[in-house]
């Protein structure tokens, strides 16, 4: 006999040693014990009485919980102006580096933001994104904000990198778009305040000489292209609209004697 | 710290031995508390004290506590108050307690902080230096949690344009002055200073509005150079560097990025012959800055404007990625195997002998830009695929004279005169270089001696960087310092016979006749040595690799049989090409008149070059193009194969010293270096070139070594001098490249070519009185004219009109296809 063997064979005898297993719970009278072998059926009897939890999504939408960690937004100042300023600071703090940004300089003819600076590119990759908030935190202008969206899928990789413009929050009922100068008189400062609250004569007259078909213009605001009905807000934001006016813009900017 | 490398090793030091936090260190006597701490690993925080910079003592965030021997007992005497320990030098037996060990150091220092923040904005999310600001890391690490201050903030307009480059934000500054004492001290451009008092003192430029003048204003208008520009400084992007703040920026790099985007590759610079150390920091495969590495034996801890922010010309959107070939008259891309066979099959045709048995040579011409390993290669496959000589890298004016001298004295010769040596030579005498426009930091060397050593300048006038460095001027119209140089004032003479003096010899000593052979005699009749320093980053690396039309690698002469059996045998070739070479303009001429058929071209500007390129090109059978991006000869040529911009490539550039200045791959692209593209192209005659890596060209030319001393050429026999007499409405040519200027590697960077210096003509006050009263100039030759501005230059020589090679306005190789040296019409115009 082998010394396997022989400890093989002393486990064995503990094994037979050991008492059988208790259950603390308590213990079933003799009813319960004679139906114990379709006990579980009554849970499904149980829950046909229940009200039902399934939800009808896509057909119906439950809202999320008010802080809900949804789809990133860029906010923008009360007169139009974006918040965002292209620190950086949330790519800095994103843990799984799924925001990328692009700084560049607000000039008299391009301002985009109020101060030096504004953020040119701004893309968050969902794919990367784990919606922990910490972009959000780090943000210094409170321009980066959650909604509640949260319908965030699509058939291509690329199509989950929101731009700035997918990003950028929809337009207020007096937001006049950027770009165009800061309230005369007022600092990065008096924004950051909350001092400003709407756009100003000289803003729109400023829009009004360099885009006079700006949509957010108060005269064209109701003269929108008949056949164009999607929603007010999916206009300003798609991506053909702000490219079109970001591209016109920058063509004025480059000619402005910058370069 | 900067200083000790070239020190001998053997040199006894009086010592200090002194206590920093109860650490016992022993340092060299009139070392700085600083840096003695520093030595045992104790970091002090500070912000004003800068290594190269001389002490300052006005941040006071460095202050510690300090205990010295006094009286007759040498008792532990301590200071009332906390000392700023970047002034303040060791003594023996000193007992220094940095915030560590003293709680009242540690509360001096905490202090002094908050009254640095007390005025400094909060904007450190816009702040270009957020992320790598020395007052940001030191708040966070000694400074308060809250602020106590309550107050307004003072507030300046921001930013303010010093030029167009450097933009300063006045808000920002903690007043070290770190950049005051750089312009004044290291570049000798003082154009900004501290002005005002108290709550408003800041750094600017000499404006009258803030300094109040208050009707103390001056009659006449205040200075200005010819720029018109504030801060007109080749050297200004190191106070951006040197700032601790965010208070100098760049405009070229300005909201960029941010330190952690960034991926930094160390490298060497390929705009001038120095080869300085710098630091790429690219992100997404970009480049979006450069920055002075410190390497104490080349830059020390500087770099010049254009190795910092001339990095945008490879970048353009002329950038060549796949080879093109001309089909049907159009430049159409295709695939690199069609590409190389074209260009093999266009020159083996070109080159072919016709019906009756004559034949058309081939030849190849490299820019002077290219590495080591680039210029070994294209000398290889003139000599061993083309079978020819003709092979230059000088896109400039060359003399056989030129290059005997780079055969007998530069080629294979090692490390000759360095930097060290340059900076504590004595004496130094100048022919055909401008140390600020063609030497980049070889002017902040000389100027580090200012006062300790003598400098003068064989030149037509004394420009503004000779005059930084108090240089004597001894004048010579070009071409004629030769005999300027045989002739020599008795007094720079004995100067040059100290020991360690040094002659320095520019790319331009070329232009003048007999030049080289003059200084060879003035360096063997005073002892002093000579120094070659060329402009272009390649031209020494060239010559050492033998792209000479009469030097084969190492400094062999071509023309002698031995020299050529050594290296054929290397090569494992059967003999190497005997005819003579031609030089770049010999080249040229032939093509021209057709007696060239093929040329491979690498890097040549052709506005760099004053023979007539389009004719050459046109009459040339088959032209090959190796560029990064799509220059004039490329789309002559009629293949174009896209090579690796140094930043994509891995090399090595010999500096002017002959030192290798080797650098790896910034960027990984799938470009190929030159090197790596002939050693293919090569294959398609069936030859292996051997050159595709840069460690098999390594391997190939330590094989080679240095010539031995029979097979270099003879040293340059003089040559009677031109001597050039202007009659009545003309003028001797004299020019040279301002540093910040038109080149083709500075192209797409307007903020830098804004910090250039305008061209203008330069005359004396005779020479100029002669035109009338005119306010510019029009300098013309048969081939074309330029004008510019008049600047009447004093203690110019008569007769000789300056002016810019290549700055706005102003092309001389292009628009007059003259070089210096030429006798040039000249007209007033009022």
């Amino acid at each position: 006999m082998s010394g396997s063997d022989e400890v093989w064979k002393v486990n064995r005898e503990r094994d037979a040693q050991r008492e059988t297993f208790e259950s603390n719970l308590p213990k079933k009278g003799p009813i319960g014990e004679a139906l114990a072998p379709v006990a579980g059926f009554g849970v499904s009897l149980r829950n046909f009485f229940r009200p039902t939890v399934t939800e009808q999504y896509p057909k119906v939408k439950v809202p999320t919980m008010p802080r809900y960690h949804g789809r990133h937004q860029l906010n923008r100042h009360p007169d139009g102006l974006e918040k965002c300023i292209g620190c950086e600071l949330c790519a800095w703090a994103c843990p799984a580096d799924a925001i990328y940004v692009e700084a560049d300089s607000n000039t008299p003819d391009h301002q985009v933001s109020p101060g030096e600076r504004y953020g040119r590119v701004y893309q968050i990759n969902y794919l990367r994104c784990i919606f922990c908030g910490l972009c959000i935190e780090a943000c210094p202008t409170r321009a980066l904000t959650m909604t509640n969206e949260y319908e965030l899928a699509g058939p291509t990789r690329e199509g989950l990198i929101y731009e700035k413009q997918d990003l950028l929050a929809p337009m207020g009922e007096n937001m006049l778009a950027a770009p165009h100068p800061m309230v005369p008189g007022t600092t990065d400062g008096s924004y950051y305040r909350q001092e400003v609250d709407g756009p100003v004569e000289e803003q729109v007259a400023w829009v009004r000489e360099h885009r006079p078909d700006d949509p957010t213009l108060p005269e064209n605001r109701g003269k929108e292209p008949v056949e164009d009905d999607a929603p007010r807000e999916e206009r300003y934001t798609s991506p053909q609209h702000a490219a079109g006016a970001m591209g016109s813009a920058r063509l004025g900017y480059m000619g402005g004697g910058k370069l | 710290m900067t200083a000790t490398a070239d020190k001998p090793a053997a040199e006894v030091v009086d010592t200090v031995t002194l206590t920093i936090d109860g650490t016992e260190v022993t340092v060299p006597k009139g070392t700085l508390i600083i840096r003695a701490a520093e030595q045992v690993g104790i970091e002090i925080p500070r912000f004003c004290d800068h290594p190269a910079l001389k002490p300052a003592g006005a941040c006071r965030q460095c202050l510690v506590d300090v205990a010295s021997p006094a009286g007759p007992e040498g008792k532990l005497r301590a200071f009332p108050k906390p000392q700023a320990s970047c002034t303040m030098t060791v003594t023996e037996g000193m007992v220094v307690n940095t915030q560590h060990t003293s709680e009242e150091a540690d509360r001096a220092q905490k202090g002094v902080m908050e009254l640095l923040l007390i005025n400094h904005p909060l904007d450190c999310p816009v702040c270009d230096k957020g992320g790598e600001c020395p007052l940001q890391n030191q708040a966070m690490s000694h400074g308060r949690p809250e602020s106590r201050f309550v107050d307004v903030k003072r507030v300046f307009e921001k930013p303010l344009a010093l030029s167009s480059e450097i933009l300063l934000d006045r808000e920002r500054c903690v007043l070290c002055q770190r950049c005051t004492r750089f312009s004044k001290e290291i570049a000798g451009d003082a154009f900004i200073d501290l002005q005002n008092r108290g709550a408003q003192q800041q750094i600017g430029t000499f404006d009258e509005d803030v300094l109040d003048f208050d009707g103390y204003r001056p009659v006449g208008a205040a200075t200005v150079d010819e720029a018109g520009k504030a801060f007109s400084s080749y050297y200004s992007g190191n106070t951006v560097q040197i700032c601790p703040v965010g208070a100098l920026t760049s405009a070229a790099y300005r909201f960029r990025s941010r330190p952690f985007d960034l991926v930094s590759s160390p490298s060497i610079a390929e705009h001038d012959s120095s080869g300085s150390a710098i630091r790429i920091d690219h992100r997404r495969g970009k480049i979006l800055r450069r920055l002075a590495e410190n390497d104490p034996v080349v830059n020390e801890d500087w770099i010049s404007d254009k190795d910092r922010f001339a990095f945008a010309w490879q970048n353009l959107s002329d950038r060549l990625t796949r080879p093109l070939v001309r089909k049907d008259g159009e430049l159409v891309e295709t695939s690199w195997p069609e590409a190389l066979a074209a260009a093999a099959a266009g020159i083996k045709a070109a080159t072919a002998a016709d019906d009756e048995g004559a034949s058309r040579g081939a030849a190849v011409l490299t820019g002077g830009r290219v590495t080591l390993e680039d210029a070994y290669a294209y000398q290889k496959l003139a000599r061993v695929v083309l079978g020819t000589n003709d092979v230059d890298f000088r896109a400039r004016t060359a003399s056989d004279e030129e290059q005997a001298f780079l055969g007998s004295q530069v080629a294979g010769t090692g490390l000759g005169v360095t930097f060290g040596e340059l900076e504590k030579a004595p004496a130094v005498l100048l022919v055909g270089f401008e140390p600020e426009d063609e030497g980049g930091v070889v002017f902040l060397r000389l100027r580090k001696s200012l006062g300790r050593q003598r400098v003068a300048a064989v030149a037509p006038f004394l420009s503004r960087g000779a005059e930084k460095l108090g240089a004597t001027l001894v004048p010579a119209a070009p071409g004629r310092e030769a005999a300027v140089l045989a002739e020599l004032p008795e007094d720079v003479r004995d100067a040059l016979s100290q020991p360690g003096a040094v002659v320095v010899l520019g790319e331009r000593a070329a232009e003048a006749p007999g030049a080289f052979v003059a200084a060879q005699e003035l360096a063997s009749s005073t002892g002093a040595r000579l120094a070659w320093i060329p402009r272009r980053a390649g031209e020494r690396g060239a010559v050492e690799a033998g792209a000479l039309p009469g030097l084969l690698p190492g400094g062999r002469t071509a023309t002698l049989k031995g020299a050529r059996d050594v290296v054929a045998k290397a090569w494992g070739v059967d003999a190497l090409p005997s005819a003579k070479g031609r030089d770049t303009a010999g080249i040229l001429k032939a093509a021209a008149e057709g007696a060239i058929g093929a040329l491979v071209v690498g890097g040549v500007s052709a506005s760099d070059l004053a023979g007539d390129v389009s004719a050459a090109l046109e009459a040339t059978g088959f032209v090959v193009s190796l560029e990064v991006r799509r220059s004039e000869i490329a789309e002559a040529a009629d293949v174009v194969l896209p090579v690796a911009p140094p930043s994509e490539k891995p090399g090595t550039f010999v500096n002017w010293e002959g030192r290798l200045r080797g650098f790896a791959t910034a960027i990984r692209t799938d470009a190929m270096p030159d090197h790596r593209v002939l050693d293919l192209l090569a294959r398609e005659w069936g030859v292996e070139l051997g050159t595709g890596t840069v460690e098999a060209v390594n391997a190939e030319l330590a094989a080679l070594g240095a010539a031995d001393a029979a097979h270099r050429p003879a040293a340059p026999k003089a040559r009677a001098a031109r001597n050039p007499r202007p009659k009545k409405g003309t003028a001797v040519l004299a020019t040279w490249h301002q540093l910040v200027d038109e080149g083709a590697l500075q192209d797409g960077e307007p903020y830098l070519a804004g910090t250039g210096r305008v061209a203008v003509a330069r005359m004396s006050a005779a020479t100029a009185a002669a035109l009338g009263d005119a306010v510019s100039v029009e300098v013309s030759t048969e081939a074309g004219a330029v004008e510019l501005p008049l600047v009447v230059t004093d203690g110019m020589v008569d007769g000789v009109v300056w002016v810019p090679v290549k700055s706005p306005g102003s092309w001389v190789a292009r628009d007059l296809r003259a070089t210096a040296g030429a006798v040039v019409s000249v007209k007033g115009a009022a």
